[in-house]
């Protein structure tokens, strides 16, 4: 293919700002520290706080995936969302069947 | 050889070769295609997670996570990832202005994090084994170090490869190579911030509790 770009037009197909990155960094850095702290201190306990960890952590995997990785955010057609969205969809079958087939199973077993 | 005979395979989304398509040309073919590799790193990962959710409470007699986790070294681990996956990112945004001496410092910067992690988590190891709490011990701790290992691993290999790159980006300068291999790199190592966020939050975080 002769249509080969040079260096500075392939330049121009990433995404990444400083501003990005530093926002990025910024909101992981205080999801980081809400979780810490909140398992530390326990201000909340029980089935609350650990809904409450796993949410702040999904959190900052969204973040780091829209500043970090720039999901969502390359050209037309976006290959790379889909690809994501396939294995998402993959990763769920998985979690939810294998935890519902074992814990099915222990209790049949206990 | 006759025009006629030639097959075309493929379809040409823009026949006009003067307007640069976007999907065709070699750095976005390269980094879709190490983009699916990680998403089937991160069913490997995904796998492990679940093996380690579904064995967390088969500790055969010995310790729980309970009683084995603390804080501390999960909490020094996680901020030396972070910064080390932001300085890697820092190293790209040198290289889109062509910064060799910024390239290889911001690298350096984010080994060093990345080392640093590394050795906080051998060290985490090497005091479970020193205290009896080896992987042989139950299927909780199977299940624990192997997760927990296989990032490590990833993590290791990601220095040596970080290495590579130091040492390419100060022979050659940024070159349409290097800058593809660094931004590839940014992304395996961007990616592994984001499953040591699911390792601390459910084996650390949840642990404890």
């Amino acid at each position: 293919m002769n249509s080969e770009p040079n260096l500075n037009e392939i330049k121009k197909e990433y995404h990444g700002t400083l501003r990005s990155y530093i926002q990025g960094f910024i909101a992981s850095l205080l999801l980081t520290l809400a979780s810490f702290a909140l398992v530390i201190t326990r201000v909340i306990s029980g089935h609350f706080l650990i809904y409450t960890i796993v949410a702040l952590g999904l959190i900052q995997a969204a973040v780091q995936l829209r500043f970090f990785l720039k999901l969502g955010h390359e050209d037309h057609p976006r290959w790379e969302t889909l690809v994501f969205g396939f294995m998402l969809f993959v990763l769920l079958l998985i979690a939810i069947c294998s935890l519902w087939i074992m814990k099915n199973l222990n209790d049949r077993l206990m | 050889m006759d025009k006629s005979f030639v097959i075309r395979h493929t379809v040409e989304a823009h026949p006009d070769l003067s307007i640069p398509d976007p999907h065709q040309d070699a750095f976005v073919r390269t980094t879709l295609g190490f983009w699916m590799y990680l998403m089937t790193d991160c069913l490997i990962f995904a796998s492990l997670f679940i093996t380690y959710a579904v064995l967390h409470h088969e500790t055969f007699g010995g310790p729980s996570s309970r009683e084995l986790f603390e804080l501390k070294l999960p909490f020094a681990e996680t901020m030396a990832l972070l910064l080390s996956s932001v300085s890697c990112g820092f190293a790209i945004l040198a290289s889109l202005k062509n910064k060799k001496n910024k390239i290889i410092g911001w690298l350096i910067v984010a080994f060093l994090f990345g080392a640093a992690f590394v050795g906080m988590e051998l060290h985490e190891f090497n005091g479970l084994l020193q205290q009896g709490h080896s992987w042989r011990k139950s299927a909780f701790l199977s299940s624990f170090f192997t997760l927990v290992g296989t990032h490590g691993l990833h993590v290791s290999i990601g220095l040596l490869w970080m290495l590579v790159m130091m040492a390419q980006v100060f022979r050659n300068g940024v070159t349409l190579f290097t800058f593809r291999r660094l931004v590839i790199f940014g992304m395996f190592w961007h990616f592994l911030d984001l499953v040591w966020i699911f390792i601390f939050t459910f084996v650390y975080l949840i642990g404890v509790l």
